[in-house]
């Protein structure tokens, strides 16, 4: 039986680790590397690295930073951000990810997500989804491109449910739903949300955006039956020790790796 | 014998990592596709990210295909690479180097497909492979086909359906987990492979 993983995100600005609240006013957190290695130890499952200003700025990830993580982790990690071919995913990948996510360059371009997966596989492609929850009908669940950069971001004009099973169609691996409104505000993850995607499609799914407490992922993990959590702030602040959090995950009956 | 490692280049897999967990158990591994060099390996690991077509491609059009099937040193498949030793895949509709017979078929699409994340084993046989692995120890999986019936299983793992997690049959071997990315338990496991001769 698998485990449900806890996945801390670290959000990559300029080669640095940072942190914003709803996406903006971004500052520094911590060295890469050391921010691996602590995780690694703590019993983190995956890491994911979104370089966040990638997309926006047109241009790819830098893989020197990849390379490095490549070399100080035994876990899998993914990386995110302005990934816009089949010669930048093998790029990021050769340099030692294990997983590439598109956002942004797949809602401009929905074909990047059938290459990817033609030649990588899907396991290898994951989907990241922000979404601007701005009323209860599903209706109201927008898509939003280039979050990356507040300036630059707008609605995709995609139905958050048809994009799902869009980009599954297309050979998508797994997804990540982000919901901006819930992110770094550290109220709990979006479940509405969460429940409907589980329910419509059988990729893997990953919450992110909310968490600030052990019970906010107990509570997802119970009621969205989301395969992975990823957080951010909550565990760059040392407020939430991965290794403690499983333990209460396991108390709570829910299976994860020890 | 001194212990040379060699990782088959084939393709845009993902090398990076693979050579810096041997690393991690003090090996030096190198990675190459030229024949003479992984006939003069003491072992060979063939990697794997990837899609089934197009590894299959990569490998007959370098010719390596015939080299993998005449080597008698240990040989080791990890994830595709471990589907590749298998007689046909079903992505893409492949034929693979035919190494160990068995099909490799779509994992089923319940309870998640694909089977992404950390799973445990469950030991059929024994084998020095898996030696000081028990059935708390974690792996990572990730892959969306898998090979449900094989004779050479000497490790179950289950998702929707029991799979050969790790299979071995005289010199060759294939792990469908990522040694190189299972933290304490993956290091282990790459040092027996590098025990056996």
């Amino acid at each position: 039986m698998l485990a449900r993983r806890l996945i801390p995100c670290l959000d990559v600005a300029d080669g640095a680790v940072v942190k914003g609240v709803r996406f903006r006013n971004h500052r520094v957190v911590g060295d890469i590397v050391e921010l691996t290695r602590r995780y690694a130890a703590e019993g983190a499952d995956e890491l994911v690295f979104y370089d966040i200003t990638a997309s926006p700025e047109g241009r790819c990830v830098d893989v020197a930073w990849v390379a490095r993580v490549a070399r100080e982790l035994d876990i899998p990690f993914c990386v995110a951000g302005g990934i816009r071919s089949v010669a930048d995913a093998e790029a990021v990948l050769a340099a030692g990810a294990d997983k590439v996510s598109v956002n942004s360059p797949a809602l401009a371009r929905p074909a990047l997500v059938d290459e990817l997966a033609a030649r990588f596989g899907s396991q290898c492609v994951v989907v990241g989804i922000d979404v601007d929850v701005r009323g209860e009908a599903s209706r109201d669940w927008r898509v939003v491109a280039n979050s990356g950069k507040p300036e630059q971001a707008s609605d995709a004009g995609r139905d958050l449910l048809a994009w799902v099973r869009e980009v599954e169609a297309r050979g998508a691996g797994e997804i990540v739903l982000n919901a901006i409104r819930h992110d770094g505000v550290r109220g709990g993850y979006a479940h509405a949300q969460l429940a409907a995607v589980r329910a419509a499609t059988r990729l893997p799914l990953v919450a992110s955006g909310g968490a600030g407490c052990a019970e906010h992922f107990v509570a997802v993990f119970e009621h969205c039956d989301v395969d992975a959590a990823l957080a951010a702030s909550v565990f760059h602040s040392g407020a939430l020790p991965i290794d403690a959090l499983k333990r209460t995950l396991a108390a709570r009956g829910i299976v994860v790796r020890s | 014998m001194s212990t040379r490692v060699v990782i088959v280049r084939a393709g845009g897999a993902n090398f990076g990592s693979l050579l810096a967990a041997c690393a991690r158990v003090g090996v030096a591994a190198t990675l190459s596709d030229a024949p003479a060099t992984l006939r003069s390996a003491s072992h060979v690991i063939l990697p794997g990210v990837g899609a089934a077509a197009q590894a299959m491609r990569t490998l007959r059009a370098s010719g390596l295909d015939r080299v993998l099937a005449r080597l008698s040193q240990p040989l080791l498949g990890i994830c595709l690479g471990m589907q590749l030793l298998f007689e046909s895949l079903a992505e893409g509709e492949v034929e693979g180097l035919g190494l160990l017979r068995g099909r490799v078929e779509r994992l089923p699409a319940a309870p998640r497909w694909p089977h992404m994340g950390w799973n445990r084993l469950d030991q059929t046989r024994p084998h020095a492979l898996l030696h000081g692995i028990d059935a708390a120890d974690w792996f990572y999986f990730v892959h969306g086909y898998g090979v449900a019936d094989s004779a050479d299983a000497i490790a179950l793992s289950g998702h929707g359906r029991p799979f050969a997690a790790a299979v071995a049959r005289g010199h060759i071997a294939g792990l469908q987990f990522h040694p190189e990315k299972s933290a304490a338990a993956g290091r282990r496991l790459l040092a027996n492979f590098f025990a056996l001769t």
